[in-house]
């Protein structure tokens, strides 16, 4: 097929936005919101019908498109595979989600707001179908450009604070990367990492590289220690702003382990394995007992989402497939979960601004429809079965077991805090005496609001039961992550032996 | 004869031009308008006349003056941009009354000196078109001498700039005692690493040059003169000067003293990371613009060093690719202050940004993809430039210099994101008068779309740069 349709994917969202930046400017019109939810929604339906057409029995990267951009040096190349189609779908379905939810939320400046929000799309679209590190780098980086100006312009209180912590620890750690990546290219003579996975990086190299691409993923994942910016840029954030920052920035350094450090490091990811396991464990059990210290709703999930990345690099980094899949799981899981669980924050602070636990209290007679579904996301959020959470920490747990029982047990132990912060705050928020007047006289949700939450739930529900169309989907690529891993740690261990 | 002037014609031109328009100028009443549009058309015209030239490599006068790609390449670059910070200028100029005749004209000299500067094979003609760019840029930036500050920006110019020339000048002759020759490439082949007197002149040129491009520790004057200065001299003084000067530099290090690079690489990788430090933290607290941009154009110089440090040719093309999205950047920024005028009086704080985002969108976005240009986040032509340099930084397994270079970067991304800041993050509704200078926005936006297009096709300039290397 000659179509590019990464590239439509891709540009997609940026031309909706030109058109919106061409729309006339006028007080009180929804024409910026319909079109850009219109291209949103093309997207959405471009990317449906890119996973469709996916030849899921293949492992190798497919639609691939390849221009020549820098002479010699770097190809603009884009494919996908099964792993990152999920993620791509994920970035198209979420978007549209954000786009309603500026309707009640966004007060001013809607229009660059949209922007904000389409541009953003188009960099997180480009990092999942990328095969080339400086592409890849390019969105990567891309991105935090529209994400700093959404959290600066239309957040909080502290709001220049976190949008600065924000920059620049992201940046911080991707310069180290930059610098990999170049390294890289002088050691292998291209960028392409269709080929830097046959060329087997120099050994005395890898453990360096790994951790320069490391310095990145890990403040973006974010792990203990560099999660501090999280929570603040997360409570600063308008609601669209966290939404996407949860459910898909923070996958983006999930997909980069997966897609970057452990092929074509393998021999530093098996070296650096405990470190990643003592990072994980302790953000799994340290955020979750923090976050159940949280009086603030937004910076209790911000937490929550910390802990469950912890698991998410756990999984990765067990090298098993049920590990690997189970954290991909859960991370499309955490991305419909978490958007979810900022929405219903968003939908009462729009009410009544406040994120403060203790404002609310016994939502459940006055806004029955809001408490459903903001249970149905809670029990999801701490893997009650049925849901997609359960699912993602099986599998993950699964995978630990077969390497250490030891860190499976800290593991599970996270999950029984999990559920203690996350009915402690249900209890607090949805149940319990009303002890504030102005609850009494809210509003449920209206249709809006319905939809967007509904349609999450659906989702979070439906995969819960039938895990099969993501499953199958990964199957087939992971598999051949691990038995690519394999075989080099397998190379390595022969020459050893001579 | 007439083959050898067709060499020079760019240079003829310009000098008959600037009597011609001197003449016109002192002769006609009120001509500021008349000389400026003919200074521009000047420009227009030696351009025309550069590409019209063969791309042969040919030399006159005893060797000491040579036309190649690689000059001409720079001599087009200061044209382009003197003819853009000139043209986005001249309404600024007419409102500070600083719009004498003399202006366009010696701004046409300084880039004479500078034709000989990026021309030169031989010490002497090197010296010279120096000291003629540098006497015109005296000249310039005191130009508005009924005020205090400008004066004292061009005096301390002077002073500082005239000691430099005399360390260079001594170097140039030590250079000669040492060698016998004042030709680029016979003292290339005189030099080695035995010949220690040679290596001390090196140490005294590379400091009279580190002064011309405001590199650290020979940057003081820079902040002073570019905040004394009117912004319209500014603007000059950051971006063509610093384009010559690097052209110069990376000539020198290219055929003068290519065999004794290890003897100079270490003092460039010191200048380098020196520049790219002090850049950095010093223009944290600053509170003009033009004074940050004098940091922010310290730092960049430091970035563009980093490439020359490799002492390959690969570093140098990558230098040259830097300074001219540099050019183009800055040009952007500059022409962005013209714009920020309030109750007639143009502003230079960065208080007085302070929420334009509100009632200037257009400006504020501009300044937004410059500023993040700048400190070179992608997918922004600022980003391209410091990636080819950290591309043949590591080629040359200089890794400390890279990752000093790169964590520089997201320090002065901190004070790009604090004017930033000021323009989107508060509340304030800063109000400027109607723009009227529709030639700045022009500029504006050209820069910007240079800046935003540039990741569609990175390769041209690459390509047109590897090209002036090739002979």
């Amino acid at each position: 097929m000659n179509f590019p349709i990464l590239s439509t994917l891709i540009f997609l969202p940026l031309i909706s936005s030109f058109f919106i930046f061409v729309s006339k400017e006028q007080k009180k019109s929804y024409s910026p919101i319909y079109i850009s939810l219109f291209g949103s929604v093309a997207t959405f339906l471009l990317s449906l019908f890119l996973w469709y057409s996916l030849d899921i029995n293949s492992s190798d990267f497919q639609f691939i498109e390849e221009k020549s951009w820098i002479n010699n040096f770097i190809k603009f190349k884009l494919g996908v595979d099964g792993i990152s189609v999920l993620f791509i779908v994920l970035t198209t379905f979420i978007t549209p989600i954000c786009i309603v939810s500026c309707i009640n939320s966004v007060r001013d400046r809607v229009r660059e707001f949209l922007i904000a929000i389409l541009i953003l799309e188009t960099f997180m679209i480009g990092v999942f179908c990328s095969l080339d590190l400086v592409i890849f780098y390019l969105f990567f980086e891309a991105g935090l450009i529209p994400m700093f100006l959404i959290i600066g312009v239309w957040g909080g209180p502290k709001r220049v604070y976190s949008a600065f912590k924000f920059f620049l620890f992201t940046l911080l750690g991707s310069v180290l990367m930059l610098v990999a990546i170049i390294v890289i290219y002088w050691l292998t003579g291209t960028t392409d990492i269709t080929r830097i996975y046959e060329i087997q990086i120099p050994q005395e190299y890898q453990n360096l590289l790994w951790l320069a691409f490391f310095s990145s993923f890990a403040v973006k994942t974010p792990m203990w220690p560099v999660h501090t910016w999280l929570p603040d840029a997360h409570v600063e954030a308008p609601t669209a702003g966290s939404v996407i920052l949860a459910a898909i920035l923070l996958k983006m350094a999930g997909y980069g382990f997966l897609r970057f450090s452990i092929p074509m490091f393998p021999i530093a990811s098996e070296f650096f394995t405990p470190l990643i396991y003592f990072l994980s464990i302790v953000a799994i059990i340290y955020t979750s007992l923090v976050a159940l210290m949280q009086d603030d709703m937004k910076k209790l999930i911000a937490y929550s989402s910390v802990a469950h990345m912890g698991y998410v690099t756990l999984g990765i980094f067990t090298l098993t497939k049920q590990g690997i899949e189970g954290s991909i799981y859960q991370m499309i899981s955490h991305g419909l979960i978490s958007a979810a669980l900022f929405l219903c924050v968003g939908v009462v602070y729009d009410r009544l601004h406040s994120r403060l636990i203790s404002t609310y209290g016994g939502l459940v007679n006055y806004l029955p429809k809001y408490s459903f579904l903001f249970l149905v996301f809670a029990l999801a959020a701490l893997g009650l079965p049925g849901t997609t959470g359960f699912l993602g920490e099986f599998l993950i747990l699964t995978g630990t077991f077969q390497k250490s029982y030891f860190v499976a047990l800290l593991a599970t132990f996270g999950v029984v805090l999990g559920a203690a912060y996350m009915l402690w705050l249900t209890k607090r928020v949805i149940f319990g005496k009303t002890n504030n007047t102005e609850i009494k006289s809210l509003k449920d949700i209206n249709k809006t609001e319905i939809s967007m939450l509904a349609a999450l739930a659906f989702f979070v529900i439906f995969f819960g039961f039938y895990p099969m169309p993501l499953i199958e989907t990964l199957n087939v690529s992971v598999d051949n992550l691990i038995n690519n891993y394999e075989q080099s740690i397998n190379n390595i261990s022969l020459v050893k032996n001579d | 004869m007439i083959n050898n002037l067709n060499i020079l014609l760019p240079e003829i031109f310009l000098t008959l031009s600037i009597f011609v328009t001197l003449m016109l100028g002192v002769f006609t009443q009120k001509s500021f308008n008349l000389i400026f549009n003919l200074s521009s058309i000047i420009i227009l015209i030696t351009i025309v006349i550069i590409f019209n030239s063969s791309n042969i490599t040919e030399r006159i006068f005893l060797d000491s003056f040579i036309k190649d790609n690689f000059s001409s390449y720079f001599k087009v670059l200061i044209l382009f941009s003197s003819l853009f910070v000139l043209n986005s200028s001249k309404v600024f100029i007419i409102e500070s009354k600083i719009d004498k005749f003399e202006y366009p004209i010696i701004i046409l000299i300084s880039i004479l000196g500078m034709f000989f500067m990026v021309s030169s094979n031989d010490l002497i003609l090197f010296y010279l078109g120096l000291e003629l760019q540098s006497l015109a840029l005296y000249i310039l930036a005191s130009i508005d001498r009924d005020n205090l500050k400008s004066s004292e920006s061009g005096i301390k110019y002077f002073v500082l700039s005239a000691l430099s020339s005399g360390l260079l000048l001594y170097g140039c002759s030590l250079l000669y005692g040492f060698t016998g020759s004042t030709n680029f490439e016979l003292i290339a082949d005189k030099l080695n690493e035995e010949n220690k007197g040679a290596i001390f002149a090196m140490v005294f040129i590379l400091v009279g040059l580190a002064f011309k491009i405001s590199a650290v520790p020979f940057h003081m004057w820079t902040p002073d003169v570019y905040e004394g200065a009117p912004t319209s001299i500014t603007s000059f003084f950051a971006v063509v000067p610093k384009v010559a000067g690097l052209a110069v530099l990376i000539k020198f290090m290219f055929i003068p003293f290519v065999n004794i690079l290890l003897e100079w690489q270490s003092i460039i990788i010191f200048i380098s990371i020196a520049s790219m430090i002090l850049g950095a933290v010093a223009a944290i607290v600053q509170k003009n613009i033009k004074r940050l941009l004098a940091y922010s154009s310290i730092g960049h110089i430091g970035y563009a060093l980093a490439g020359v440090a490799t002492g390959a040719i690969s570093g140098y093309k990558s230098t040259i690719v830097y300074i001219t999205i540099y050019v183009v950047m800055n040009i952007g920024a500059f022409s962005c202050l013209y714009m920020m005028k309030k109750d007639g009086e143009y502003k230079e704080n960065i208080s007085d940004l302070s929420g334009i985002s509100k009632k200037h969108p257009i400006l504020a976005v501009s300044f937004l993809i410059i500023l993040f240009s700048l400190a070179g986040i992608p997918p922004l032509g600022g980003f391209f430039a410091k990636f080819y340099i950290f591309t043949s930084v590591i080629e040359h397994k200089m890794y400390t210099l890279a990752i000093i270079g790169l964590l520089t970067t997201v320090i002065s991304a901190f004070y790009y994101l604090k004017v930033i800041k000021t323009i989107y993050f508060e509340d304030n509704f800063v109000v400027f008068d109607p723009i009227k200078n529709k030639v700045a926005q022009t500029t504006v936006l050209i820069s910007c779309t240079f800046l935003i297009t540039f990741f569609l096709y990175p390769s041209l300039l690459n390509n047109i740069v590897s090209s002036l290397f090739l002979n």
